[in-house]
């Protein structure tokens, strides 16, 4: 019984190490991609277009990992991704958080008429298909960097509105609020002495959930043509654009599919792991 | 030969202390034993053993199962499932939460018959019907077509009960089955089970804390102290002259049979520290 | 009684949420810059040709006024006219529903069986190396979404042992004798065999993406209700009956635990069907969310009203439906 638990817990520290070392590793690409990046990602040639990689037959050596149609170098641009990719996950995760945990917090702990209308908002955001509200926001406010971190803030924030509300509801009933309550702390005193710490570790889990969404939010929107300008390189785009030479130039596809999966698979790896690891509070 | 022999049992959590030290206990047919012991003693432990529902932690170190002549302990799973099922059964402590809450009465009491015994479903209903009658339900065919939370405790232990002797089962484990009822239910349920166990001559093997209801119910007693037999005896002799110390501490301190208005007497200090080094010692 | 009220109730919340949907969307699309009219006619038209397509379309009047016009036609059933297509929205709407939910509920019913199975298997197997994997291909299913699946099935299966289709939902060349766009129910009724095959394995790889993280909650959620369940009282005496731990999972716990499971497959099921939305345009299924992808990028601001609502309906509807399920199979509410 003991045995079989702490084998469990140490695989999951393995994936939890792995995954941090993933993400690191991305930080370090994305602030040093001049640096790293063999090549331009910007820069084309339309005679070494769609070069497969190094180790096919008919490659040429300086595009490690191939080119794509223009002849743009796929490992530069997948390094060069990395940048829109984790800023995307880093502010948009940050923002949706802030605002989602703190409208949960208001509605759970001071309910009324704050809970009633932050509850409706909610139901309404439930009933819309999130990828196509998304796609609707940037037709809307137009492509960008700036847009796509607005359309996840607006879109997502019910993820942790829904589970701080309920926390805080849950958190809000318990004694010890009460005994600080009666002790003169204020209300809003209160929530942010009392309950904010008791729901952090909650909100530190979702926001590391959220960020490996905003990176898919990103990668989908690329690939419906609404994300940046067709030419940054993003992984989305470039998955976009090996979808439709899938027979012609698997790598252009297969390479930033790989890196989105990881740099996903981590972030969501790194959560559910975290979760393990607060899972004494979270009970 | 008796119908269930228990044969130097031994069990052990896994990773852990024993929890059953070299136990023998012998039930003859129509025979009703109890087993007493203070919480924790093992006496539940010793009712899953026969019955082959022991927590997946704790594995059987030694000894045999005998019933009737054949070893439990060394049938196939499957083999052993069947037999146990179709000769024994578990008459539960908490009437509360040993009935499906998603099933229907009927089938809860009659799938054993026709799907262990391969009984017709008509002929088991019938039985069902009858048992229920027997367990002085009324309107029997009425609660068959019930859901648990619709009855009262008292009605469902009845239920668990008639559900116990529909298959005319050899032996019965009944598990403090009076427990968790009211005062005034638990004599009557202890009446039913008592005028069943006569009625079918079956042998029952009667886990209790109380003394009185030993009295009354069984004919032999075996005394637990931590997963060991300290007295196996007569249910008479016991309590003209308990043997060992133990026993004789456990019977001094329920005030029924020596001072009514002491109330309930700890045992005395010294005879647990005999009585834990003897066991220890093996 | 408690129910009927019950009901009730989630009907005007429904409705509410409803309303509120149908504002916000059509606030904000319009709010889009850019006349959308002038879009869809050729280069040389005059400003009086766009003005005079512009009033046709009501698109000159302010917008609370288009709103409650539009409010109107959509509880008489008339929800516009598609810009781009220039058919009513309901008939391009309804034309397209069928494909969409064909491949949701194919995706459901893979996720349920699979899902499911793996629950009972590992509940049936608990403590040993089968339910350890059983939990780690959960987690890593979980981890991934769809879209990112439907990528990866399209490399395994469509480029690197090409035995599925990966794009359309039907080969454009057969010869359809259908007169519903339910495909796929019609051609098993009309025992057209061939064409359910080309269905199928046009449907299988969106169906198995949309189906791998559904599957992955219901077996986690599903194998630990399970898991809690065995150790109750009652399948503890259902085992001393002689019964097979299969049958005793299968008939004791499994009634009792799917509960919890049932609701989350409500909500779980609308984030499913929220996911055909890019799955379609991944796999060039032609649905509802495709033909919502090409209403947005074209403009196509009736079309746009029309889906969204109806998304939101069927939505709204899934947890309605749920929350009716549940009270029925659960008996203690069922009397009360
Ligand atoms: N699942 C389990 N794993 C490990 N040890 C257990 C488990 N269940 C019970 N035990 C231990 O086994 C011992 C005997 O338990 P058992 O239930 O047989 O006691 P009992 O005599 O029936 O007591 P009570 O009168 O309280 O029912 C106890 O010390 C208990 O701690
Ligand atoms: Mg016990």
């Amino acid at each position: 019984m003991a045995d079989g638990r702490s084998q469990v817990r140490r695989r999951a520290g393995v994936r939890l190490w792995l995954s941090a070392i993933w993400l690191l590793l991305l930080i370090l690409l994305a602030i040093f991609a001049p640096h790293i990046a063999p090549k331009d990602p910007l820069e084309q040639d339309l005679f070494s277009g769609r070069l497969p990689p190094f180790w096919v037959h008919g490659a040429d050596k300086s595009f490690l990992l191939g080119t794509d149609s223009l002849g743009r170098d796929v490992l530069s641009r997948i390094i060069f991704g990395t940048r829109i990719a984790l800023a995307v996950a880093f502010i948009s995760g940050t923002l949706t958080c802030i605002i989602g945990a703190g409208l949960g917090l208001l509605a759970g702990f001071y309910r009324g008429w704050v809970d009633v209308l932050v509850s409706r908002f909610i139901d309404i955001w439930m009933a819309f298909p999130p990828v196509l509200f998304s796609i609707l926001l940037i037709a809307v406010i137009g492509p960008g960097l700036f847009s796509i971190i607005l359309a996840i803030v607006v879109i997502d924030w019910t993820r942790f509105a829904r589970v701080i509300r309920a926390e805080a509801m849950s958190q809000g009933a318990m004694d010890y609020v009460a005994s600080a309550r009666v002790a003169g702390r204020g209300k809003f005193g209160t929530m942010l002495r009392e309950i904010l710490p008791n729901v952090l570790p909650i909100i530190v889990v979702l926001l590391t959930l959220e960020m490996g969404i905003a990176v898919i939010v990103e990668a989908i929107l690329s690939f419906v043509n609404l994300s940046i300008s067709t030419d940054d390189p993003t992984w989305g785009g470039m998955i976009s654009e090996g979808r439709t030479s899938i027979h012609q130039a698997w790598w252009v596809l297969v390479f930033p599919l790989i890196t989105l999966f990881l740099t996903v698979l981590s972030f969501s790896q790194l959560g559910e792991g975290l979760k393990d690891r607060f899972d004494p509070v979270l009970r | 030969m008796n119908y269930l022999s228990i044969r130097n049992l031994s069990a052990r959590v896994k990773g852990g202390g024993p929890l059953l030290r070299d136990v023998s206990l012998e039930v003859a047919a129509g025979e009703v034993r109890g087993l007493v012991g203070e919480s924790g003693a093992g006496k539940s432990m010793i009712g899953k053993a026969i019955l082959g529902i022991l927590p997946k932690a704790v594995d059987i170190t030694e000894g045999q199962i005998l019933l009737d002549g054949t070893d439990l302990l060394s049938l196939p799973p499957a083999e052993r499932r069947i037999r146990v099922g179709a000769s024994c059964a578990l008459i539960p402590q908490d009437p509360l939460t040993a009935l499906n809450p998603s099933r229907r009465i009927g089938p809860q009491i009659t799938d054993r018959l026709v799907h262990i015994l391969g009984w017709t479903r008509s002929d088991a209903e019938a039985r069902a019907r009858a048992l229920l009658g027997e367990v002085q339900i009324n309107d029997p065919a009425r609660v068959l077509r019930q859901y648990p939370h619709e009855l009262s405790g008292g009605m469902r232990q009845r239920i668990l009960i008639a559900s116990a002797f529909a298959a005319e089962p050899k032996l019965i484990v009944a598990d403090e089955p009076t427990t968790a009822l009211d005062v005034t239910v638990q004599k009557q349920i202890l009446k039913l089970i008592a005028g069943l166990q006569a009625r079918h001559g079956t042998a029952l093997v009667f886990v209790t804390h109380d003394l009185g209801v030993v009295s009354k119910v069984c004919q032999s007693l075996s005394v637990l102290y931590s997963g060991r037999v300290v007295e196996d005896t007569t249910v008479t002799d016991f309590f003209r002259a308990p043997k060992h110390p133990y026993s004789a501490a456990l019977l001094a301190a329920t005030p029924k049979y020596t001072d009514p208005s002491a109330g309930l007497k700890p045992v005395p200090d010294a005879v647990i520290a005999a009585v834990k080094a003897e066991v220890e010692r093996g | 009684m408690a129910l009927l009220q019950t009901l009730l109730l989630r009907l005007v919340t429904t409705a509410v949420t409803l309303f509120g949907v149908a504002v916000i969307v059509f606030f904000v699309i319009r709010v889009v810059p850019g006349n959308p009219i002038a879009m869809m006619l050729p280069p040389g038209a005059t400003q009086a040709d766009i003005d005079q397509l512009t009033a046709l379309y009501g698109l000159d009047k302010s917008i609370p006024q288009q709103f409650l016009i539009w409010g109107l036609g959509v509880l008489h059933g008339d929800f516009g006219t598609s810009i781009t297509l220039r058919q009513p929205v309901l008939a391009l709407v309804l034309g397209r529903l069928p494909a969409t939910l064909e491949l949701s509920v194919m995706a459901l019913v893979m996720a349920v069986l699979v899902g499911g199975a793996a629950a009972l298997t590992g509940t049936r197997l608990r403590a040993t190396k089968v339910e350890g994997g059983i939990d780690i291909a959960n987690g890593m299913a979980l981890s991934v979404p769809d879209f990112l699946w439907g990528l990866v099935l399209i490399l395994v299966f469509g480029v690197l042992v090409p035995v599925f289709q990966i794009s359309g939902r039907v080969t454009p060349s057969l010869q359809l004798p259908f007169v519903t766009n339910f495909y796929l129910v019609e051609s098993i009724v009309r025992l057209r065999f061939d064409l359910t095959k080309d269905l199928l394995s046009h449907m299988f790889l969106p169906a198995v993406a949309l189906a791998i993280p559904l599957a992955a909650i219901i077996g986690q959620l599903l194998k630990q209700s399970l898991k809690e369940t065995m150790h109750l009282d009652y399948v503890t005496l259902a085992r001393t009956q002689g019964y097979s731990e299969a049958r005793v999972i299968w008939r004791e716990a499994l009634p009792n635990a799917i509960l919890p499971t049932l609701t989350l497959v409500g909500v779980q099921f609308t984030f499913l069907i929220g996911g055909t939305v890019i799955i379609e345009r991944l796999f060039s299924y032609e649905g509802l969310g495709n033909m919502a992808i090409d209403a947005v990028i074209n403009r196509d601001l009736p079309l746009i009203q029309g889906i969204v609502i109806l998304f939101a309906v069927i939505f709204t509807g899934v947890n309605l439906v749920v929350d009716l399920t549940y009270a029925a199979l659960n008996p203690r509410l069922r009397h009360g």
